[in-house]
Formats: structure tokens, sequence, C-alpha cells
């Protein structure tokens, strides 16, 4: 081994397995929301009465509604397992502590969320209980693909390369990209209210609008003083397109909700439009938190507030 | 790093108030008869009981039904090539199938509970009948006679809300609703396609519209009475019908199709 690579590997804090693995468990999770937005389009969501087995044992025969509830399931263990192997391989190989701690909030997440699927089953599906477990499924998949990030070698070169100033026009990138998170957060809130009955659709038209506004408004900003940062540009730039499909695949699931309401069942248009509305927001929220970080490892590292992560030397 | 902490913290306290804010509501208490109210049992004279006969008519044509795809069902696809679904039944004389039909008013006093249990069967992975009515406190008891698993659940607003596994002709599911409730609809969320609609009703003066539309509601005391007409996909219509002793009138409910 030379020693060039030797001062490589002592100055990248986590594994280049360990980033692999935690990108494999964003994908699975990203598998995990499609196949839950799949038993609530489906309508399947009772099909399975008890929890946590199904029918009282561990694989029940896979007919109907059946296939989708206990596939959710099957698939949700599945990432379970993975997230503790994810948590426990973050403690164990990963440097600095911030990141060993977003392993355990993956994994704290996880649990939460199992409980949250249960609950569901068991009283029937409240608006509350199922919106939580809509809302806490996007937040886990975004944590997931920032442990995925930030083991990267990638980033953590790039931290010590691009570092610069912070952006001195108020409120801030890095400001506007928090905000723009909760935002979306909020929109993926009202979704989840409106999917699951529980708030009618011109809250989640309002939350829209905020949405696009802001991920416009970041995108502006970016352009205007960032632009020559093509990393952070094209992140801007995915997100607004991001976005703009998100709009029309929403107006598309209204649209084949209303001319679908008297079906007898499910059909399957209905089905891939709103799984594919669901899917898309999940990931609008996920690139919006990369793009968060990633703006935030740029300019952070100039204040003394905050996003210094520990273990990685800075270098201006 | 305090920022990625702060910002997980902030996401986890929205889910919780959220959760708190829209909580509540549910009833999770165990299922109770009606309150046995200490009111005597109107009994009517047969001599004097009056009858409500009718006809529910469907105007226009009727709205085209797709057949029902129970390829996710391999036990029950062999038995229904193209079933359609039980919504919109129309005879060719233009006569609705399947509309429920009450006295919402008018009547005074508590009448006797039937002794006779209402049955309701999941058969070739189709609810039959598909419209049925039970009074308050009378025993309904669901059967399955296909060789697959249901679950059945009920949605009503002001009765519980219960989702029940019923296996491959398992046992009955017996169930005696407490409260009045019109047209709960009763889904199995294995079959999506299953639907039914049950109307629990605090007197014996209901029918449901048979094959030609037609419905009887006798034993009737005299009396001014709101004669209701409840249909899944078109609404409800009223009508106020007056019937002196012994009296029979027919009256013919009319939905526009458009």
């Amino acid at each position: 081994m030379s020693s060039a690579t030797t001062q490589a590997d002592r100055e990248y804090p986590a594994t280049r397995g360990l980033h692999l693995f935690a990108v494999f468990t964003a994908g699975a999770t990203f598998l995990l929301i499609v196949a839950g937005a799949l038993v609530t389009s489906r309508d399947a969501g009772l099909s399975v009465p008890d929890w946590p087995l199904s029918y009282g044992r561990l694989m029940p025969e896979m007919i109907g509604g059946v296939f989708y509830e206990h596939g959710h399931r099957m698939i949700a263990a599945f990432v379970g397992f993975l997230t503790i192997i994810l948590a426990v391989w973050t403690w164990r190989a990963d440097q600095r502590r911030w990141v060993r701690h977003l392993g355990w909030s993956a994994l704290a997440a996880v649990i939460a969320q199992g409980l949250l699927g249960g609950l569901t089953v068991l009283f029937l599906l409240p608006t509350a209980v199922s919106v939580s477990h809509a809302c806490l499924a996007q937040l886990f998949f975004s944590i997931t693909v920032v442990l995925g990030l930030v083991t990267s070698r990638t980033w953590c070169e790039q931290g010590r390369r691009l570092a610069a100033p912070w952006p001195p026009s108020r409120p801030s990138l890095p400001v506007l990209c928090v905000t723009t998170n909760f935002v979306t957060f909020g929109q993926l809130l009202l979704g989840a209210a409106l999917r699951h009955k529980g708030l009618g659709i011109i809250f989640h038209l309002i939350g829209a609008a905020a949405v696009a506004a802001m991920v416009f408004w970041v995108l502006a900003r970016v352009a205007r003083e960032h632009s020559g940062d093509a990393g952070i540009f094209s992140w801007a730039l995915a997100l607004n397109g991001l976005v703009m499909l998100q709009l029309l695949l929403g107006a598309g699931a209204y649209w084949i909700r209303e001319v679908t309401r008297h079906a007898v069942q499910p059909l399957w248009p209905m089905v891939v439009i709103t799984v594919g509305h669901v899917a898309l927001g999940a990931l609008i929220l996920a690139l919006g938190v990369v793009l968060t970080f990633q703006v935030h490892h740029r300019f952070g590292r100039q204040t003394s507030s905050s996003f210094e992560p520990e273990g990685v030397p800075a270098t201006t | 790093m305090r920022f990625s902490r702060s910002v997980s913290g902030w996401m986890m306290a929205g889910l919780l108030v959220f959760s708190l804010a829209c909580g509540g509501g549910e009833d999770a208490g165990e299922v109770a008869d009606a309150p046995e109210m200490e009111e005597a049992v109107v009994t009517v004279d047969p001599a004097k009981a009056a009858t409500i006969t009718g006809k529910v008519k469907l105007e226009g044509d009727p709205p085209r039904m797709p057949t029902i795809n129970m390829s996710a069902e391999p036990d029950c696809r062999g038995l229904h090539e193209a079933a359609p679904p039980a919504e919109v039944v129309v005879a060719p004389d233009g006569m609705l199938q399947n509309v429920f039909v009450w006295v919402k008013s008018g009547l005074e006093g508590k009448f006797a509970v039937s002794d006779t249990p209402a049955m309701l069967d999941q058969k070739g992975c189709i609810y039959s009948p598909h419209v049925l009515a039970v009074q308050t406190g009378q025993m309904l008891k669901i059967s399955n006679s296909d060789p697959t698993t249901h679950n059945v659940h009920p949605l009503p607003k002001t009765n519980r809300e219960w989702n029940r596994s019923q296996p491959a002709e398992g046992s009955d599911i017996e169930y005696k609703f407490p409260r009045q409730e019109i047209m709960i609809a009763v889904k199995c969320n294995i079959h999506p396609w299953m639907r039914s609609y049950i109307s629990v009703v605090n007197h014996p003066f209901f029918a449901v519209s048979g094959a030609d539309g037609s419905f009887e509601i006798k034993g009737l005391p005299a009396g001014s009475y709101t004669v209701e007409a409840v249909h899944e996909r078109f609404g409800s219509q009223e009508m106020s019908v007056t019937l002196g002793d012994a009296e029979s009138k027919d009256i013919e409910f009319s939905y526009n199709a458009s």
C-alpha cells in the first residue's frame, strides 16, 4: 500500500463497504415506500387484520390484498434488519460522532415506523396514525439517503476541496434550503392527510404552490450566486425538475381518482399514478435534504455554528 | 452534527404534534347491545296493519358497469368469468334493484326486534345480498361459503368499526349493531371489489327493492310517514305517505341516471 493511499484512507472517516451498504439500504427503503403506497392505493391496508403476525402466521397465503399488505411487511422486516446492521456498522466504522448518531436515528425511526404500522392495522387505520406512518417513512428514507451521501469518499473529499465563504445574501442559501425541506415535509404531511381522508385537497394545493415557490427560489439563488458550482446547481436543477414532474403527477392523481371514483375495484392506471406521486414525493424530500447537506458542506465550515463534522480535518 | 440532529428532532416533534392534534375519536370499546329502554313495545293489530308497496325506477340509460377482475383470486375467478358489480342493477323495463326503502320518520314507540337472524353470505367472492337491512339489536350472521379467506370490514360512522378475518368455510360471524345507521358499507380488503351495504334501523319497517324494482313494507300502524329510498350510487329520495287503518298505498320512486 502506497503512502498516498494510506493518507487518503486515513482522511476517509467511513469505509467504502459502509457507503455501499447505506446506499443499498436507501434503495431498499425506497422500494418499501413504493410497497407501502401500493397497500394504500390497492386499499389492502386491512386485508391482514392482525399484527405482528399475519393470520397468526409468519407466511399467510398471498392472495388478493394479502399479497400487498404482507409483502409490505416482509420488505419492512428486511429494511429493519438492514437498518440494524447499518446502525451498528456506522457506529463501529465511522469516525464522526454525528454520523454515528444519524445511524442510531435511522434505527429509532425504523422501529417507530414498525410500531406505527402495527398500530394503524390494529386500530383500523386511524387518520393520525396512518399519516404519521406515511410521513415517518419519508423521513426515514431521507435519513438513509443522507447516510449514503455522507459516507461516500466524494463527500469527504469535496468538503475539504470546496469550502467557501458563507453567502452574504439574506436569507442565505443554507437557510433557504433548510426552510424548503420543512415546507416539503409539511406538504408531504398534507398529502398524506389527503390520502388518508384527514384533510381536503385545498391544503395540499396550497402546499404544492409553496413547495414549487421555494424550490424555484433556491434555484434562482443558486443560479445568481453559485452558478459556477456545478454540484449545487445540478442538484437544484434536478430538484426543480422533480417538483415540476410531481405537479403533473399530482394533477394526474387527482384526475384519475375523480374519473374512477365509481370503479368497483382499484384500477391499475390509478394505482400506478398515485403510487408514483407518493414515491416522487419521497425522492423530492430526499433530494432537497441532499442539496441542503451539500450546501452546508460547502458553506457551513465558515461559521462556528454547527455543521463541522467531527473527525474530518478542515482544510482552508 | 447539531444541524442534522435538530432537523430530525423538529420533524419528529412535528409528527407527534400532528398525531396528538388529529388523534382521538376512536371508539375502542367492546360491542354492546342497544341500551334497553323502559319503553313499552308497540304492537300493531294485524287487522289494522297498513302496507306500503311500490317500485323504484331508473330513468335514462343506466351507467355501463365494468366486469369485475377477479384474477387476484383463482378460487373465485372460475365461478364468475365476467361478473358485473351489483352497484347498478336494472331490469329491462328500467326497474332498479338494491334500493333500501324505509320509514324514516313518523313512527313512535319501540318495536319488537325480530328473532330471525339476518344473513349475509360471501359466495364466489361476492356478498349476497348486496344490500341488507337489520333492526338495531337484531342478530346478523355472516357466513363464508367460499374456499378462500375473507375479511369482513364494516365502515360505519356512528356504530363501531371492526374488521374480522373469516377463513374458508369457517364459522359464522355473529354481530348486533347497537345504533341506527343507514347504508353502512361493508368491504373485504383482500378482494377489493367486494362491497355490500347494511342498514340498521330502530324499527322493522324497511325493505330492499328486488330484481323487478318492487318493495313492500307491511304491518305499519296508521299514521303519516316520511318514506325514504336510498341507493348507493343515486342517493336518497323522500316521500310523504299517510295511511289509515288496514290501508295499502302504492308509491313509486324514480331516479335519473344522468
